[in-house]
């Protein structure tokens, strides 16, 4: 079919199954807004291209497809960086495109002319820049194939202005097939057979598990797993949801502000299994110190990632959905052969993680006259009861809501967990209203991270999302103001937000409902109050400023060394 | 002692900065670079030596090969591997010099490519060692002006070289 550029991008787009962009216009994609005027995908006109590219991730995260996002080129493109490194470092299956200047004028310092290809290089799995019509529909369907398949994760297309307003044929595509890109799900299955073996040969196994779970969609095989083996699993920041929080093997979060039992198991553990994780520097601590006495099974679909940061005594390369449907066969059928002695010394092992579960629980701060930090998480909690998806933006907040907040299933758990970028809560939680309308979408965010998404609110008003809206509000930057309390001797600097806007006047500037609390008795009630609203909540909560979040391990420390509560007072000596 | 990788690549714009962004991100600085088209005028063959710490060179073949546009990653370092570079040396020598410098060249198998009065310009291939001593050589009869091509590598065809495969392929089955 002869088509014009800008159609074949849509074109192609429909066929891959998206549904929704979020986008912000420019001079050179115009020609694609030409063609969205009567096109069935529904387009949504964000504030600022890096919330378009953080929409897109959370429309990818909370349903495990394709997110798309659009740019201008320049500015347009140059906006989208923050976001496509944060979909690479989790990897996020997102398809940017951009438009650029005209072929002829690429390279003369053009009007809004930007090198998009060269800066995204490295921001993305993959990019292309296209300069001939007949190659776009390729290209586009190629970068969905790139994004979706393998380690998931940002791929960018860059289209020159002329090649949208020429004519070219559209074909369907067949098979992609890349000389270059090959991709392992099986995994070996001489290694699983031999990581079966290592598993009943373990007294203390214990298992990692992490954001490749999510991405494999390997829940279940997870919880059979869990369950065969009867061995406590923690869960990374990414992979919060992968087993149901209130499954009796759950354990939690471990790492950095890991549960006491999540980390104290992986600092005892004789077996490490770790699926979809990358052990990456907020989960090991100390290198060196970490999970020392266990061998470790590393199960992931990159090879690049065994043996990148902790040897791997059994690299399995595969996809974890499959190799844990393997395994959970081979488990079920020589469950037994292992000898009482080590079924015994299993049960002991699961019954120690409980005691040190009850041992150190998270903190449960509460106060009559102000509402603790922790406490608002709890209720927040409380009163989801895992039910809703929950958008996380970057600091205190999100680890609270990492060490509370249950959830029943993968996907439900939104936040910027590899990169840490603040602003993203608020543009994260559009991406995932827009792909689950009909669920209820919470956003959680420091006061902060919403000061640098606020011009969200506007897109959330035009288009009547539903979202709700709470602000920690600890009128500091609450996570630097912790490392200054505690590691750079309470010398605070540049973590004061003492100009907070008025929130009942900011919600109703944008025609939305808004309300301030700094009660305990009211977090509740507030919390209900969001939810009965049929429209977006803003929700301000002033709680106490000097809390922090524990247990903690210092950066390089090691993960069972933790602070568990603010250390008394040291005198600091003149 | 300097990395040799040798990688299969497809002939596509971007493709190389997308291998040297892997090194550069780093830090690692590359000390020779060669790259041509092969028999398949779709992919290039590169060799790269670049100073990268032992403990880190397969990490670095992964994600070098983790790369979309790349076919094929090896790490030449500790295999056997015939390693060939080429040299243009310029020597401004004096009249009276010119016949034993030119028996100094064969020794070394060195042609001359381009001569003139008080210069000749040499062409030699070798190992890259071999080189290093021609050049001293040629020093010794007048200033020098100096082009090298860098390490161009292939691995040998032995049975320890059968090991070397990425992407589940024989190395010596790709014939480009």
């Amino acid at each position: 079919m002869v088509m014009k550029g800008a159609r074949i991008v849509l074109e192609a787009l429909a066929r891959e199954g998206c549904e929704v962009i979020f986008g912000y216009p420019g001079g050179v994609t115009l020609p694609i807004y030409d063609s969205l005027y009567d096109h069935h995908i529904r387009h949504i006109l964000v504030r600022h291209e890096e919330n378009a590219c953080f929409a897109a991730e959370g429309y990818a995260r909370s349903t495990g497809k394709v997110g798309v996002c659009m740019a201008t080129s320049g500015p347009g493109a140059t906006n989208l960086v923050t976001g496509l490194v944060d979909a690479l470092m989790d990897s996020i299956p997102v398809v940017a495109i951009t438009g650029q200047v005209p072929q002829n004028l690429i390279g003369r310092d053009a009007f809004q002319e930007a090198d998009t290809f060269g800066i995204t290089r490295s921001c993305t799995k993959h990019n292309y820049l296209v300069k001939d019509v007949n190659d776009l529909a390729r290209s586009i369907h190629e970068a969905f194939h790139i994004a979706s398949t393998g380690r998931p994760g940002p791929v960018l297309v860059d289209i020159t202005k002329d090649v949208l307003l020429s004519q070219g044929m559209y074909h369907a595509p067949g098979p992609i097939h890349l000389r270059g890109y090959k991709v392992s799900l099986e995994g070996h299955a001489g290694q699983i057979k031999r990581a079966a073996q290592m598993i009943w040969e373990a007294e203390r196994p214990y298992v990692y598990a992490g954001g490749g779970i999510v991405a494999s969609g390997a829940a279940e095989e997870l919880r059979e797993f869990a369950e065969v083996l009867e061995a406590p699993v923690a869960e990374t920041l990414m992979g919060l949801g992968s087993l149901a929080s209130e499954h009796p093997h759950c354990i939690g979060l471990l790492g950095m502000h890991g549960s006491y039992a999540a980390n104290m198991g992986i600092s005892n553990a004789d077996l490490l299994i770790a699926l979809g994780v990358r052990f990456d520097d907020r989960v090991t601590g100390r290198l060196e110190a970490f999970a020392r006495h266990a061998k470790v099974v590393h199960v992931d679909i990159d090879p690049a990632e065994i043996g990148k940061n902790r040897h791997a005594d059994l690299p399995i390369v595969g996809d974890v959905k499959h190799v844990l449907g393997r395994l959970n066969k081979l488990l079920a059928e020589t469950k037994g052969t292992e000898g009482r002695a080590k079924a015994q010394a299993r049960a002991r092992w699961m019954e120690q993680t409980r005691e040190w579960r009850q041992l150190h629980p998270f903190s449960t701060a509460y106060s009559d006259t102000e509402i603790k930090p922790q406490f608002l998480v709890r209720e927040i909690d409380r009163v989801l009861g895992g039910n809703a998806i929950l958008s996380a933006d970057v600091g205190q907040h999100q680890m609270w809501a990492a060490q509370y907040v249950r959830f029943k299933r993968p996907r439900q758990w939104i936040n910027s967990g590899g990169l840490g970028a603040m602003g993203f809560g608020l543009p994260a939680a559009i991406g995932a209203q827009c792909g689950n309308p009909d669920k209820l979408v919470f956003a959680l965010i420091g006061d902060g991270g919403f000061q640098m998404s606020l011009p969200e609110l506007s897109t959330i008003a035009s288009y009547g999302l539903p979202i709700k809206i709470v602000v920690m509000n600890n009128g500091c930057l609450g996570m630097i103001r912790q490392w200054q309390e505690l590691f750079y001797n309470k010398r605070y600097c540049a973590m004061e937000l003492d100009s907070f806007p008025n929130c009942e006047l900011l919600a109703a500037a944008f025609g939305m409902k808004g309300r301030t609390i700094d009660k305990p008795q009211q977090v509740a009630e507030a919390l209900h109050e969001a939810i009965e609203e049929p429209g977006p909540y803003l929700l301000n909560v002033k709680v106490t400023p000097e809390e922090n979040v524990y247990p903690m391990v210092p950066a390089g420390g090691a993960v069972n060394e933790m602070i568990l509560d603010t250390p008394a007072p040291v005198e600091v000596g003149d | 002692m300097l990395q040799l990788i040798s990688l299969l690549v497809e002939n596509k714009p971007g493709a190389l900065m997308r291998v040297t962004g892997v090194l550069s991100a780093r830090g690692y600085n590359i000390e020779s670079l060669t790259v041509a088209r092969t028999l398949d005028p779709e992919l290039s063959r590169m060799t790269i030596q670049a100073e990268v710490e032992a403990a880190i060179r397969p990490l670095v073949i992964k994600q070098i090969q983790r790369l979309v546009n790349v076919v094929q990653a090896v790490d030449l370092t500790d295999t056997q591997a015939v390693c060939r570079e080429l040299m243009l040396v310029k020597v401004r020598v004096s009249d009276e010099m010119r016949a034993a410098l030119l028996k100094e060249a064969e020794v070394f198998r060195a042609r001359v490519v381009d001569a003139a009065p008080g210069a000749y310009t040499l062409e030699a291939t070798g190992a890259s060692e071999k080189l290093d001593a021609f050049l001293e050589m040629m020093r010794t009869y007048g200033e020098i002006e100096v082009i090298r091509s860098g390490a161009m590598a292939m691995p040998r065809s032995t049975k320890e070289n059968k090991r070397v495969t990425t992407k589940g392929k024989d190395l010596r089955k790709v014939s480009v």
